[in-house]
């Protein structure tokens, strides 16, 4: 609905993946003590994404998203970082030594998608079995026509 | 495609053949784990201070200690929740939380149906509180299309109302849990005998006691039905007096205190790193609300306190759900007297299906419902992130259109998924006995956590 204070528009940042880490610290240092939410969007079939000229011109749009949403308790706002992730090199810099908090949802990340962060301290599968093949929220991962894979049923 | 497709050819006769283990999301043995990781462990994924560490130096080994299962099928683990414990004697050393026995895949699902379908599949992931996930998709879907500052007042009301009174009846079911966990096996009868009047109201309402489908993209589904005013105010009414039986049940008594106070206790620098929200969070001292701080629908209009607690351990949680139970019903009250009339939904024939009479009448309105339930209505390229307060913490919902008429992205930020990384914090070095205590502090609900 709609804010108090007028309408504010999300505060939403672009930022390269070398320097996610480097934002992300400013940014705790800024105020954003919490990490409410990390997750990511798989582009590939929807590979063009409306951008600000500025941004445009300074990020190429990738096959991944990973989308950041920090909140700061004291200020009271929210901050959300959307981070470019190649098809080719789906890994990026694990933000649990600045918030605990992202284990389980860079778990979930990795689980989902395939991406991979480095430094965090137990990347494993989170929701499905551990050796379950392929990451089901992929675009390229289809609905419906999927090899029952759970242990012990009839393949 | 072609890679998946190929993997799941060669590793299915392996699938079958494997055990029943998780393998690399189980509580590893100390023996097979590096010293640091032991250590994060001990600390429950926190950095801990040199002396902290000083004091785990004595590592136990394996033959002193005892890993142990405590789910997925436990009548205190809430659904099918799995811990795997470390035990010295009865002292819980490291906890891990094993979760997805419940995962169907929810945010993939959501992909597929339009957003006038997707009510029904998020108001299945909290189902003790389906309102408030409808809520947050619906207000994610109307921030996408522009509308979210034209939705009628009445309709806001109504979901406001709604909202509170799910709140209501999901902490008077955590009442019933918390204390069946506890050993005070009647509270079971009693939070359930309560809960179930509040689900006879939304029946009414709605039709369906859960999974209501009610609140939609643009507005709710229906109007109030004729008495709802007096089902509300009889609601209201009952309800004091029962809190108060609570209240000599277990509020005072001295084996309730002794079981809860000083149990399972989290700082507030903790729970913040740990993202933790809700009560969690207020029992720290935090006054922490989205309702109060960052508020939507009408929540600054109405009088309400933000509940915390002192000492952040499983008493305060539990006196902070009992109190919130009355401060949404002072806010219920407030809304009785300010609900004003209108329309319940949008009259935006873009999202809004013509009224029933019309259908009769004329024949574009028929094809215009027809085509609002089975393609469903296109939304703008874009993305947006809605946060409010359900029950158990700040529930967010994530989309990203390409300008379809189905989300592109849907993500739930599940308040019990990331809740639950707490626990291990909070049982560390406690007994196990308390373990189940705090499992039910948290109050998590699995088919948000696992989606």
């Amino acid at each position: 609905m709609t804010q108090p204070a007028g309408r504010v528009a999300d505060d939403v940042r672009f930022v390269a993946k070398t320097d996610y880490i480097k934002t992300l610290t400013a940014l705790r240092s800024e105020g954003f003590e919490m990490c409410a939410d990390l997750t990511a969007v798989d582009f590939l079939t929807h590979p063009g994404r409306p951008l600000a000229a500025e941004v445009a011109n300074r990020i190429t749009l990738e096959r991944f998203e990973l989308v950041v949403n920090l909140l700061s308790l004291s200020q009271r706002r929210r901050c959300r970082l959307r981070v470019q992730i190649s098809e080719s090199d789906p890994s990026v810099d694990s933000a649990f030594d600045l918030y605990p908090g992202t284990e389980a949802m860079e778990r979930e990340v990795y689980d989902m998608f395939g991406i991979t962060f480095t430094g965090h301290p137990d990347l494993t599968r989170i929701l499905m079995p551990e050796d379950w093949v392929g990451f089901p929220l992929r675009k390229d991962y289809s609905q419906g026509n999927i090899p029952v894979q759970f242990k012990g049923a009839a393949s | 495609m072609t890679t998946t497709e190929n993997l799941n050819k060669s590793s299915a006769a392996e699938i079958v053949s494997a055990g029943t283990s998780e393998g690399g999301q189980e509580l590893q043995l100390r023996a097979d784990m590096s010293a640091k990781a032991v250590l994060r462990e001990s600390g429950a994924v926190l950095r801990m201070s040199e002396s902290q560490v000083a004091s785990l130096a004595d590592t136990q080994s394996d033959d002193q200690t005892m890993i142990i299962n405590m789910g997925p099928q436990h009548p205190s683990t809430h659904g099918v929740l799995r811990l795997m414990l470390e035990l010295k004697g009865e002292t819980v050393l490291r906890c891990k939380p094993v979760i997805g026995y419940l995962h169907t895949g929810m945010e993939k699902t959501g992909e597929s149906l339009t957003y006038m379908q997707g009510g029904t599949n998020v108001t299945r992931m909290d189902y003790a509180s389906p309102l408030n996930n409808e809520l947050v998709f619906s207000m994610a879907t109307e921030k996408l299309l522009g509308i979210d500052g034209d939705i009628p007042e009445r309709a806001v009301w109504i979901r406001m109302m709604l909202s509170e009174l799910n709140r209501i009846s999901s902490h008077l079911l955590f009442m019933a849990t918390n204390g069946m966990d506890i050993g005070a096996v009647s509270m079971m009868l009693y939070g359930f005998r309560e809960r179930e009047e509040v689900l006879r109201f939304f029946q009414k309402v709605t039709g369906l006691r859960m999974n209501h489908n009610f609140i939609r993209p643009g507005g709710v589904a229906a109007d109030l039905p004729a008495g709802w005013r007096d089902d509300v105010l009889g609601l209201l009414d009952a309800l004091p007096e029962r809190l108060a039986e609570y209240e000599i049940l277990m509020t005072g008594q001295p084996i309730w205190r002794e079981r809860l106070q000083g149990v399972g206790v989290i700082t507030r620098d903790e729970a913040i790193a740990l993202s933790a929200t809700g009560p969690i969070l207020r029992s720290t001292g935090l006054a922490w609300d989205l309702r109060r701080d960052l508020p939507y629908l009408r929540y600054e209009e109405v009088e309400f306190d933000v509940i915390v607690g002192s000492y952040g351990d499983a008493f305060d949680r539990y006196s902070i759900r009992l109190n919130e139970i009355r401060e949404s019903m002072r806010i219920v009250r407030q809304i009785l007297d300010r609900m004003p009339q209108g329309d319940y939904r949008i009259q935006d024939k873009k999202v809004t299906p013509p009224p029933r009479g019309r259908i009769d009448e004329s024949m574009e309105a028929l094809i215009h419902h027809f085509k609002i339930f089975t393609e469903g209505f296109k939304v703008p390229e874009g993305e947006a992130y809605v946060a409010i307060e359900s029950p158990r913490g700040e529930i967010g919902c994530y989309i990203a259109s390409d300008g379809s008429s189905t989300p592109y992205r849907m993500h739930v930020r599940a308040p019990s998924f990331v809740n639950i990384q707490s626990m291990p914090l909070m049982m560390h070095g406690g007994l196990i006995a308390d373990a189940v205590a705090v499992i039910s502090s948290v109050d998590p609900v699995l088919g948000e956590v696992d989606r």
